[in-house]
């Protein structure tokens, strides 16, 4: 790749380069973290970073909102939409149930940090051998 | 005391605004943005800020517990049966083609129903689970 | 937006940790508009920067914690981040340009919505006629899907009257 053909390529790929930076900062979070409502939220930010990896190739420069009309004749891509739209309240439901979870968790570990909940679950294991 | 007697103006003055726009977004989303989704979100966020301000008991009132269960499930009903009267119109399941007299009535009505079911579902679950959340914080205390 | 997420990131206290979620949602629908998604963008900023942050906000009062520090250094899924990203960077390469007229999203079935659009179902909006009409069953799984998350919630968070065990 010689210097000026590999700026044009690096140019025209620069969306897909943030959209793999939010999702490694969303895995990450997911993976690294210890609190659970921290790893929702990085769950969140893989979600929108795929949307962002949908929408992104679907823009024609130039082009406009896909809603027809007599004035217009190049439009984005309305298939990623119609994709992402669904995506987005799926997620939003995954979410909710996720949270719903986190709170009983809390009441039945008392903490929402990861490592005091296996640690918990594991007293919770010896006293029952216990016993 | 002060705060809270600008916020309820506000929130009196804006929650109406905040319901045309969901029924606006809702019925105009076959010419602009919008759409069935965005209505029932934009109507569940208005009742939730109904709720914030005056509190969660004069929002059950209001919008009351077997109202929202109800929607929940009417909503997905409500789409079914538009593919069920496909059906018995003599099409496909969700056929919107035989709704009408002419195809694009028919499929005008059917797009029409469809995203009425979807927004009556959709806030419904919202508000639910919003109501869900907030009620189970009261009894911990 | 990426600076939003690197101090979400950083960040321990967790209401910092939610409204930068919301604040991060919310320029990601500013970045839809951009991207000409205006329903996708609507969606995103009422659900993702609306609704999600409301029930985080209403699980963290119920949660009431701060995050604690983490034990070691996490090292090896830093490691592994970057290494899964580093090949995902890699693959990207191979997709097409941005906003290439050529790429094969563009060529197999959007042209027969947007051309018959008009004789099939007029109505402008071909984000909707294509969500409610052509993939009217996807619609209807996803009604279902947010309905069956409603019933989950409602099945794990509902009190008994009796008394609840610990």
């Amino acid at each position: 790749m010689t210097g000026v053909a590999g700026a044009m390529t690096l140019g025209g790929h620069f969306t897909y380069f943030i959209t793999v930076f939010l999702m490694m900062a969303g895995l990450f979070l997911v993976i690294a973290r210890g609190n659970l409502i921290k790893k929702l939220v990085g769950l969140g930010i893989f979600q929108t970073s795929v949307y962002l990896l949908y929408i992104a190739p679907g823009k024609l420069v130039g082009g406009t909102a896909p809603i027809l009309d007599p004035a217009y004749t190049v439009y984005s891509n309305p298939l990623p939409h119609v994709l992402i739209l669904t995506a987005i309240v799926v997620g939003v439901a995954t979410l909710a149930l996720g949270l719903a979870l986190v709170v009983r968790i809390r009441e039945a570990y008392g903490s929402i940090e990861e490592d005091e909940i296996i640690a918990g679950g594991d007293d919770d294991d010896a006293a029952e051998l216990e016993a | 005391m002060r705060n809270d007697l600008i916020l309820r103006v506000v929130a009196r003055l804006l929650i109406p605004f905040i319901l045309l726009f969901a029924l606006y977004v809702q019925f105009h989303g076959d010419f602009g943005p919008g759409g069935g989704f965005q209505a029932g979100v934009i109507l569940a966020a208005a009742v939730i800020f109904y709720a914030l301000i005056y509190g969660l008991a004069d929002a059950r009132k209001v919008v009351p517990e077997p109202l929202v269960e109800s929607m929940m499930a009417i909503g997905v009903l409500v789409y079914a049966g538009v593919g069920v009267a496909g059906l018995l119109l003599g099409g496909n399941y969700l056929d919107y083609f035989v709704l009408d007299h002419d195809p694009v009535h028919g499929q005008h009505r059917g797009i029409f129903w469809v995203e009425v079911g979807v927004a009556v579902t959709v806030s419904g679950v919202m508000l639910k689970i919003f109501y869900m959340f907030a009620d189970r914080g009261k009894v911990d205390e | 937006m990426v600076a939003a997420v690197w101090i979400l990131g950083r960040s321990r206290n967790l209401f910092v940790v939610v409204i930068l979620s919301g604040v991060y949602s919310f320029l990601m629908a500013t970045v839809l508009t951009a991207m000409d998604a205006v329903d996708v963008a609507m969606t995103e900023a009422s659900v993702g920067a609306g609704i999600s942050t409301v029930l985080l906000l209403g699980a963290l009062f119920l949660c009431r914690s701060e995050e604690a520090r983490p034990l070691h250094k996490p090292w090896l899924a830093l490691g592994v981040s970057l290494a899964v990203g580093g090949l995902l960077v890699y693959g990207t390469l191979g997709l097409p340009e941005f906003s290439d007229p050529g790429a094969p999203i563009h060529r197999h079935v959007v042209p027969r919505y947007l051309n018959e659009m008009k004789t099939e179902v007029g109505v402008p909006n071909v984000v909707t006629a294509v969500l409610a009409s052509y993939r009217g069953y996807d619609t209807l799984g996803e009604t279902t899907v947010v309905f069956t998350a409603g019933a989950g919630v409602i099945a794990l968070l509902r009190r008994r009257r009796e008394g609840r065990k610990p």
